[in-house]
């Protein structure tokens, strides 16, 4: 295996043990916002395998340095113990998860290995941020917008519920 | 693997000096400089066999101090990541160097050396993203250590690091618009050049009213020269990321004991205090790759430097005198950043929380914000650059 494979499958396997390990510890809330950090980081580094450079350092930046930061910081405020998720046993629920987990992973072994695209030679400076960048302000432009404009509401709504409290 | 050979040495050299030299001697200066500042003599005791070398050993001392001290866990700690906050707080900030030229590139006849261990393409981007992994050092110290005030203070710091990450990206990008482009080594060959003061004022027939000293004035092409504003603004939002004074609210001796570090003790604290200078190298680092031109010589560009001294030694050895000159220079830009920092460090009293967040969202967002739409109005009407 060549160094960037051994990135890859090495991160791969990672992203898939963090993330198990962030459901399994459901219970100790800070445990599991720091294997998810640990998840963020790892898909970083297939992101740089796969040469999207700028996803990757977006990856890390927004999501493992601040949305998760943010997660930490709520769990911390509210202080959760362990027993506040001691909650009755709900077969039912479970059943129907384990269900549906089970059918999106059929659904993915069955779909995706007909579906892969072949393998195309990358274009010039592909995932930099030079690309990104020409084709999020040209092709992209009007998704782009609107989905700063879905941001500004969200804001907007976050400040009013935020303030409603003060007044 | 002749590829990997160089990079091992580079990064070596890079740690040595930053880690090994740089971080250590700094504290001591930390102390020399505040007592200095306040009318004390400061660390002058710390000796070996009588020779005290200005106190200089004390960095040593301090080593072997808390090397030497107990290593206290919290009743209640959660021992496994009380371990690892200091390591997260540590290794990002001497990962930082991986992406900053210490030189430029260099022609040795058939073999080219670049010195940078890693010259990417989102330079600039990676050091941001490492960056905001460091938060969680601190995050996860304060909520390890099963302490109220450790919990406050790791609070005050996830908020204030977040908070300044924006503004640090924002204030910056001013600088990329003049220089067009994130890696750190290009950067470094822009501010290599000159350029007139006035230049730009020559489309609007405005120049020839102008005295003609000031219209020939000429400047080193440094971001701190093209983006003033933008350099303040960084300043001010890497040194509230390295949480020191006047910016170590989530430390603050004085209401919260020792912040998030409380419960932290021999190596592990110095794990945290070390982490700190090391900061201070990367900020110091950072500062000089981005505004004050990097390795680069005022006025002497590298090609002058090396058509220079080639006539006497030879282009072999003027390439390698121009690549030790630019080394050196580069370090005396860190030492004199690492100073600024200092002198700030020593000089400001510590504001209050609300208004270090003010002045984070209400003062430096929107002055970020328009420091980017000026320049980019200053682009669009004098054409190409500057």
């Amino acid at each position: 295996m060549t160094a960037p494979e051994v990135a890859f499958y090495g991160a791969g396997a990672l992203a898939v043990l963090s993330a198990l390990g962030m459901v399994l510890h459901v219970r100790n809330t800070v445990a599991a916002a720091m294997s998810l950090v640990v998840t963020m980081i790892s898909l970083a580094v297939v992101y740089v395998v796969l040469e999207a450079h700028l996803v990757a350092a977006l990856q890390i930046m927004v999501y493992a340095g601040a949305i998760v930061v943010v997660f930490l910081f709520v769990v911390m405020l509210l202080n959760l113990r362990s027993d506040a998720f001691a909650a009755p046993r709900q077969r039912l629920l479970k059943a129907a998860g384990a269900a549906l987990m089970l059918g999106v992973a059929g659904a993915f072994l069955t779909l995706v290995p007909r579906s892969l695209p072949s393998v195309r030679e990358l274009p010039e400076g592909f995932g930099g941020y030079r690309a990104v960048g020409a084709e999020l302000f040209t092709r992209f432009v009007l998704p782009f917008e609107v989905t700063s404009l879905l941001i500004l509401a969200a804001v907007v709504g976050a400040v009013v519920l935020a303030k409603r409290r003060l007044d | 693997m002749e590829l990997l050979l160089p990079v091992v040495v580079k990064t070596l050299f890079i740690i040595l000096v930053a880690v090994g030299a740089f971080a250590p001697v700094i504290t001591w200066v930390e102390r020399k400089q505040s007592a200095v500042m306040q009318d004390r003599i400061g660390a002058n005791r710390a000796d070996i066999a009588g020779i005290k070398v200005l106190g200089l050993l004390h960095p040593l001392a301090d080593v072997i101090k808390l090397l030497t001290k107990e290593d206290v866990v919290p009743q209640g700690a959660n021992r496994f990541l009380h371990l690892v906050a200091p390591l997260i707080a540590a290794i990002p900030a001497i990962a930082s160097f991986a992406v900053i030229p210490y030189g430029g590139v260099y022609q040795f006849g058939d073999t080219v050396v670049n010195l940078v261990v890693a010259d990417l393409d989102w330079g600039i981007l990676y050091v941001f993203a490492i960056a905001s992994i460091a938060t969680y050092g601190t995050v996860i110290a304060g909520w390890a250590s099963n302490n109220n005030w450790s919990l406050l203070g790791s609070l005050r710091a996830s908020a204030q690091m977040i908070s300044y990450e924006v503004t640090m990206g924002l204030s910056i990008v001013g600088l990329f618009m003049c220089f067009e482009t994130l890696r750190l080594t290009e950067m470094g060959l822009a501010q290599d050049q000159t350029f007139r003061l006035l230049g730009f004022l020559e489309r609007f027939g405005i120049v020839e009213a102008l005295p003609g000293w000031l219209s020939w004035l000429q400047l080193p092409m440094w971001g701190v020269f093209l983006q003033p504003l933008g350099f303040v603004m960084f300043l001010t939002c890497v040194m509230a990321e390295n949480k020191r004074p006047p910016f170590d609210l989530p430390e603050s001796e004085s209401e919260l004991v020792a912040g998030y570090f409380t419960e932290y003790s021999g190596m592990r604290f110095g794990l945290f205090y070390m982490s700190e200078f090391i900061e201070v190298v990367v900020i110091a680092a950072l500062l000089t790759a981005l505004f004050l031109g990097g390795w680069t010589v005022p006025f002497l560009p590298q090609a002058t430097i090396i058509g220079g001294l080639t006539p006497v030694f030879g282009a072999g050895v003027a390439t390698g005198l121009c690549l030790v000159l630019h080394v050196l220079t580069f370090f005396v830009k860190v030492i004199v950043m690492i100073w600024l920092q200092m002198q700030i460090r020593w000089t400001l009293p510590r504001p209050r929380y609300d208004q270090v967040m003010d002045l984070c969202w209400k003062v430096m967002l929107p002055l970020s914000l328009a420091n980017i739409f000026v320049t980019g109005l200053v682009i669009l009407l004098a054409g190409s650059g500057s």
